[in-house]
């Protein structure tokens, strides 16, 4: 793994983080007060300045540190987050998530847009803090973007790197220092080691070193895990007092300490014997350090160790060689069972991708398999047959549980939302509040990645058009925030997502008028409320007077239902005025499979999506009636229903086929109302492996997409809501016609 | 003989910087997530040095440090705190629980090295 690698690892641990940090601020928004939701959210933005940081993204850190440091004061209870707050936090977040984009694929972010929001960061964590402890903080970061960390107490790390020693320093000025060091029993509790920090100490230049045991105890009144030693050393060396300091940076706080120069120190100099440093009975050292000050301890009180420290220290190395060995062997065992935590793998999308259309074509032979045995052989009650069908339905189960592999929650696509909301509601003056429900619903991810899209659009619109102004809302009675609910739930087998807001409706009387204006309907048109809101998925149809920045970007409604039936999905609007619309998005869960009925239209075999039948019936001449020209009604129950001939309207015949010697299918439309389908005969129902047209051949109208069937012939998957929609229209569309296919 | 590093940081990317950074360095690397997972992980790997971050979900670094330190067997084991942590309370807070050393962040290898070296013989 090189650093590319682990950068792009750092990206993707961003998006984990942003999507926390996002649902974390959403949760504090809506009144969550469990501190480990803010301690989540903190950890997130902490997460991504850690490996910006380690990148050198600069911008990144320095927003990320002014931001981190406002939300420290939120942990610490510093700063209550209220609505205000939140709202600052979460322009926060999109911004660190626009930094984070930027610093991966280039470009920049507004800088006056970053630059405001750390002022108003600061702003929070100045104001509700104490300002001694917190306003010098809270201004460093935009000052000098790189953190260079200090801190109040006035310690401050110094990094410690070797490089700077070398050779030609010798030129240098030579200074020296005397040194007392007398650690404390708890430097060797916290892991730390004399011998080392006297290592170190040598490293810096000539030094020589006396033990002052004066308080080393007789053996037996000795206490294993006490600090009775203590040093003085006299060093040589170019480095400054500072830095003869900084070796014991770790240790501070654990021992008495005292470095002075020579020159002040002299006077004051107490009897000592001077002890050549042996700096390599610590090298090759195998560091297993269990009790190191004991060991160095007992020797030391045997008589002859008097002599040196270096003595001790390799006595001390010798203990722990053989301590070490007898815990390593008992240490490896449990390794490998310890460090096995974790459920979840990551698989690159492509190998699952493969898996899926391998999946498809086992279905697809699997069912040519199926086929070519019943046709040979007709006893049927081989036991090839009762194999066959085991086959069938361990195929069955392989697939579903490879698409459970790519299904995903909705949430990171419901997540997008709330920024766009939070944007957009900016732009135009409007307060909203955007509700979710459901966001761990399962779909599969090619099915995900269709949505944001429409989604996207739809929520400008319910901002831009849906919800009324404040003022509006006030005078009307409502609360001046309003509400989006976006909500998503699985419903037989498609997964259903609603966008409820509470807004003022659909003005229909503007509607039509549009509508009218715009040659979609003729003025003298009779239509009932559904068909007015309809209205607005027509093509060509804008309701906004103005087209505004936010949702008049040249796609309209009904690019948005075009697409979503383009993924075999419905859209769909009920309204009520004053009190908001719902539209109501139904698609299905896969883009690689779908249930379909097998039905033969003028010789050619089609498969009709079941999910958009309701019934299926055997119409009787008596329940057709004729209707203008040529158009035919069936009475079903008492209730009229359009008749649509396939065959007609897809151009495999000349003529309407008569209604009585077919099928009727009674399907559904996304406009709410029912049409009868007349099909010649259902061959029968089964799953197919969804190929599309577009990526083999060309878009044709009326066709959703082809699969292929367990004969190895190719059939055709018959758009419902194109179909419906073109026998609704004034007149068949030129392209309507499937006279391109041959 | 390799030493060998235990390494706690919940963050993907700091782990493997870590474990890149030291398996080049000629150590061999343990890594937990949090920790808890951290103490599992220590029982069995018997480390030269331990690295930890501060900031963790489940048990954080301060709590895993106190919890190395009650250890019999590990209670000696130099314990290095990565942290991006300027505060001077934290730093406090992760000695007063036993840390015996810290490396701040950003992360930078050489300085990685240097601590490590610095704690270990």
């Amino acid at each position: 793994m090189d650093m590319n690698e682990i950068k792009e690892i750092f990206f993707q641990e961003c998006e984990e983080q942003l999507a926390e940090l996002e649902s974390g601020l959403l949760k504090l928004n809506d009144g969550d007060r469990d501190p480990e939701t803010v301690n989540a959210v903190f950890r997130a933005v902490h997460s991504i300045k850690g490996g910006a940081g380690a990148f050198g993204l600069e911008e990144l850190v320095a927003f990320a540190h002014v931001f981190e440091t406002t939300l420290d004061c939120v942990r610490s209870n510093k700063l209550e987050p209220n609505q205000d707050v939140l709202k600052v936090m979460l322009k926060s977040a999109d911004v660190l998530a626009d930094l984070v984009t930027c610093s991966r694929d280039g470009g920049s972010v507004e800088e006056s847009r970053t630059r405001g929001l750390v002022k108003e960061l600061e702003a929070l964590a100045n104001g509700e803090a104490p300002p001694a402890a917190e306003a010098p903080k809270a201004a460093k970061p935009a000052a000098a973007p790189v953190v260079q960390p200090t801190d109040d107490s006035g310690f401050q790390p110094i990094p410690f790197t070797f490089d700077s020693f070398g050779d030609d320093e010798a030129v240098e000025d030579q200074f020296t220092y005397e040194v007392t060091f007398k650690p404390t029993r708890e430097l060797y509790s916290k892991g730390n080691e004399a011998a080392l920090l006297l290592r170190d100490l040598s490293r810096l230049g000539e030094m020589s070193i006396a033990c002052d045991m004066d308080q080393l105890p007789a053996l037996e009144s000795m206490d294993p895990e006490a600090s009775y030693f203590g040093w003085k050393i006299s060093i040589t060396t170019p480095k400054s007092e500072d830095e003869v300091r900084a070796v014991f940076e770790f240790a501070e706080w654990d021992c008495e300490l005292d470095v002075k120069s020579a020159e002040t120190a002299e006077g004051e100099e107490l009897p000592m014997i001077p002890v050549p440093f042996d700096l390599s009975a610590l090298d090759d050292e195998p560091a297993e350090a269990v009790q190191p000050q004991a060991e160095t301890a007992a020797k030391a009180s045997v008589p002859e160790a008097t002599s040196s420290v270096a003595k001790a220290v390799n006595a001390a190395v010798e203990k722990k060689e053989s301590a070490a060995t007898a815990a390593a062997a008992a240490a490896q065992n449990n390794a490998a069972a310890a460090s096995s935590v974790g459920q979840t793998i990551r698989v690159d999308l492509d190998r699952v991708d493969r898996l899926i259309n391998l999946v498809g074509e086992l279905v697809i032979n699997q069912a040519m398999l199926s086929q070519s045995v019943i046709e040979n052989d007709n006893n049927g009650v081989s036991s090839i047959n009762m194999g066959l069908e085991e086959l069938q339905q361990l195929t069955r189960e392989i697939q579903d549980s490879v698409m459970a592999i790519r299904a995903q929650p909705v949430k990171p696509v419901f997540q997008r939302m709330s920024r766009i909301v939070r944007e957009v509601a900016d732009m135009v003056g409007k307060q909203i509040r955007l509700v979710t429900e459901g966001e761990n619903t399962e779909v599969d991810k090619t099915v995900i990645d269709k949505i944001a899209e429409p989604l996207t659009h739809m929520i400008r619109n319910a901002v831009d058009h849906g919800i009324e102004s404040p003022e509006k809302r006030e005078a009307a009675g409502k609360d001046p925030e309003g509400t989006i609910k976006l909500s998503a739930k699985h419903r037989s087998g498609r997964i259903l997502i609603e966008l409820i807001d509470d807004g003022g409706g659909i003005n229909r009387e503007r509607v039509k008028q549009k509508a009218i204006d715009n040659d979609l309907i003729s003025p003298d048109a009779n239509l009932s409320d559904e068909e007015i809101d309809n209205l607005i998925f027509a093509p060509g149809f804008s309701t906004a007077d103005k087209i505004s920045d936010i949702s008049g970007r040249g796609v309209g409604m009904d690019v948005v239902k075009r697409s979503i039936q383009a993924l075999g999905g419905r859209i769909s609007i009920s309204s009520r005025p004053g009190l908001g619309s719902t539209f109501t998005m139904s698609l299905p869960l896969t883009l690689a499979v779908l249930d379909g009925m097998v039905v033969t239209v003028a010789g050619q075999t089609l498969v009709v999506p079941l999910t958009a039948i309701v019934e299926t019936l055997q119409p009787e001449a008596s329940a057709i009636h004729s209707f203008g020209a040529n158009q035919r009604l069936i009475s079903i129950r008492n209730s009229f229903c359009p008749l649509v001939d396939v065959g007609r309207i897809l151009n495999f015949r000349a003529n309407q086929a008569n209604p009585v010697d077919g099928v009727a299918l009674l399907v559904e439309s996304e406009g709410g109302g029912q049409r009868a389908l007349m099909v010649d005969a259902i061959q029968g129902q089964r799953q197919v492996v969804i190929k599309s047209l577009e990526a083999n051949y060309t878009h044709v109208p009326g066709i959703a997409a082809a699969t292929i069937l367990g004969d190895g012939r190719v059939a055709l998957i018959l758009d419902v809501d194109a179909v419906v929609g073109a026998s609704r229209g004034q007149s068949l569309k030129p392209e309507m016609s499937l006279a391109a296919t041959g | 003989m390799k030493k060998k590093v235990l390494t706690v940081d919940d963050s993907r990317t700091i782990r493997n910087m870590l474990l890149v950074t030291l398996n080049n360095a000629g150590f061999e690397t343990i890594q937990a997530e949090d920790g808890i997972e951290g103490l599992e992980v220590l029982e069995g790997c018997n480390p030269d040095v331990i690295v930890t971050d501060i900031n963790m979900p489940r048990l954080d670094g301060f709590g895993f440090i106190e919890g190395v330190r009650r250890n019999e067997k590990y209670r000696a084991v130099p314990i290095l705190v990565l942290t991006t942590e300027s505060d001077a309370e934290k730093k406090n807070r992760a000695r007063q629980a036993g840390a015996t050393g810290w490396i701040v962040k950003p992360f930078d290898p050489a300085k990685l090295i240097d601590a490590i070296e610095r704690v270990t013989a």
